[in-house]
């Protein structure tokens, strides 16, 4: 918001905002929310079913399962995205689709996808983080903070 | 003839002999489906990039043209095409498959008209005998230019448009029969502060009320002379923008009257949010659609006006606004 009232100084860009805005077709937040819950709900029960079949079938602990979970919710990931259907479950879903592992998968897929054209190293190699990687840096980072604050109440703090 | 401030009429009156059209799979399904020359069922084209897919639309409304104007390729003199691709590389090679002196140009969604403004230029003024112009765009190649990769999973807000897979080509002449451009007036450079460029109806409506005041001012004219008064790709958005703004600056418009070809080319239920947009949605609807109804008499005379969002994926990143311009065209036809 603050970004916008700098880039209207004057006041016919002010009145033409306030037109604009009048007639723009809000977001369905409400309906957004819904749905995104009802999408990422049945992304993730997927996953636990996922997980139980790994603990019950292979043995794996509920810790140990983990990982193959993740591979397997990737996988599926790349299948819909390569059939080219995730777009579409995004398009209802919203962050129902785009926060679980799934959603990252589509990320860093599609860009693969996208740019198979410019060829397997400047193409697919250079660009297929183009969106994930920021997630993975500031992820990262942020896990960084966390475990120094942590470290540091626990060395200083005495807790 | 320079008229006014920025409207230039065409005393000899260049015709538009014959127009081509190609579509993809997605407006195969539309509601114009009837007026293209060729429409395509696969995004490939048969090629191995959405690029190259691109370039082929052109060629193919190029040569679609050509044949219908009853000329050979050589007889063409000049081309004056553009499109969305970084460089208008998709233009600039179909041209190259022609061999013929070309001028590429870039006006984002407006170049259609641009193209035909510039074009009706050279010809009323016995710079050409035979021009060929025409602007495309491809929804995957050019979606993949702007926004996130075609497969990415973010959800589109309502304000959103669809970026249409088609091109349009026009062939010009001095002589011949078919509909003449009568006067073109050239956009400024209009930017009013919008910078979501998930909503480029509502950033670019003030640059088409602008021309079209234009227009109406330069030639001492009002709505009532045109039979049609139709945009580029303002959407659903833009368009009820752009009617609030004239009746704001008391300029009587008709509701029924000023249409958007972005609001054309596509179902209901189909999912284009806030209509259609790219630089081949006003050149398909106005070489296709329109003119057609006007060789059946629907129509006599229609201003179409080209709009175009110049902004681009690094601009918009540096959170800079959109600049916007307009360009219309009027075409009538006596028949």
């Amino acid at each position: 918001m603050a970004n916008e009232q700098r880039k209207l100084q004057t006041k016919i860009m002010q009145e033409y905002y306030q037109l604009e805005k009048k007639n723009e077709t809000k977001r369905p937040v409400v309906q957004n929310c819904l749905r995104a819950f009802l999408v990422g709900g049945i992304i993730c029960s997927i996953g636990q079913a996922i997980q139980f079949f790994y603990m019950y079938f292979f043995h794996f602990t509920q810790q140990t399962a983990g990982n193959p979970t993740v591979a397997t919710m990737i996988f599926l990931s790349m299948l819909l995205t390569g059939f080219g259907v995730y777009d579409r479950i995004a398009q209802f879903g919203g962050a129902g689709s785009a926060v679980p592992v799934t959603g990252f998968g589509n990320a860093v897929i599609s860009a693969a996808i996208e740019h198979r054209t410019e060829g397997f190293v400047l193409g697919v190699g250079g660009n297929m983080f183009k969106l994930a990687g920021s997630v993975i840096l500031f992820g990262t980072f942020s896990a960084f903070v966390v475990a120094l604050i942590k470290t540091i109440l626990i060395k200083w703090g005495g807790f | 003839m320079l008229k006014g401030h920025r409207t230039w009429v065409f005393h000899n009156q260049p015709v538009i002999i014959s127009t081509a059209t190609v579509g993809g799979p997605f407006e195969a399904n539309g509601r114009l489906a009837d007026d293209f020359d060729l429409l395509h069922e696969d995004l490939w084209l048969g090629e191995d990039s959405y690029e190259k897919a691109h370039k082929v639309l052109f060629e193919e409304a190029f040569y679609k043209a050509i044949e219908k104007g009853n000329i050979e390729k050589e007889q063409v003199e000049f081309i004056i095409s553009g499109d969305l691709v970084n460089q208008i590389t998709p233009s600039s090679f179909a041209a190259r498959t022609f061999g013929v002196p070309y001028l590429g140009i870039f006006g984002a969604c407006s170049t259609s008209m641009e193209g035909l403004a510039l074009s009706a230029f050279i010809v009323n003024y016995g710079g050409a005998k035979y021009l060929l112009t025409g602007a495309a765009s491809h929804n995957t190649a050019i979606e993949k230019q702007f926004r996130y990769p075609t497969e990415y999973g973010g959800q589109k807000p309502p304000t959103a448009q669809w970026t249409v897979t088609g091109a349009g080509a026009a062939l010009l002449s001095n002589e011949g029969k078919g509909p003449a451009v009568t006067s073109a007036t050239i956009g400024r450079v209009v930017d009013l502060g919008m910078s979501d460029p998930f909503n480029m109806g509502g950033a670019m409506a003030p640059a088409a009320v602008d021309t079209i005041e234009a227009h109406f001012r330069d030639l001492n004219i009002d709505a009532d002379y045109y039979d049609l008064i139709v945009t580029g790709d303002l959407g659903k958005i833009g368009r009820n923008v752009a009617l609030e703004l004239f009746e704001k600056n008391g300029v009587q418009m008709d509701e029924e009257k000023f249409q958007d070809c972005g609001l054309m080319i596509y179902r209901e239920g189909q999912p284009v949010l806030s209509g259609a947009s790219g630089a081949g949605c006003s050149a398909i609807v106005v070489y296709g659609h329109l003119l057609n109804r006007m060789k059946k008499g629907e129509l006599k005379r229609i201003l179409a006006v080209a709009t175009g969002a110049l902004l681009s994926p690094l601009t918009f990143q540096q959170n800079e606004t959109i600049p916007c311009i307009a360009h219309a065209v009027s075409i009538e036809f006596r028949g």
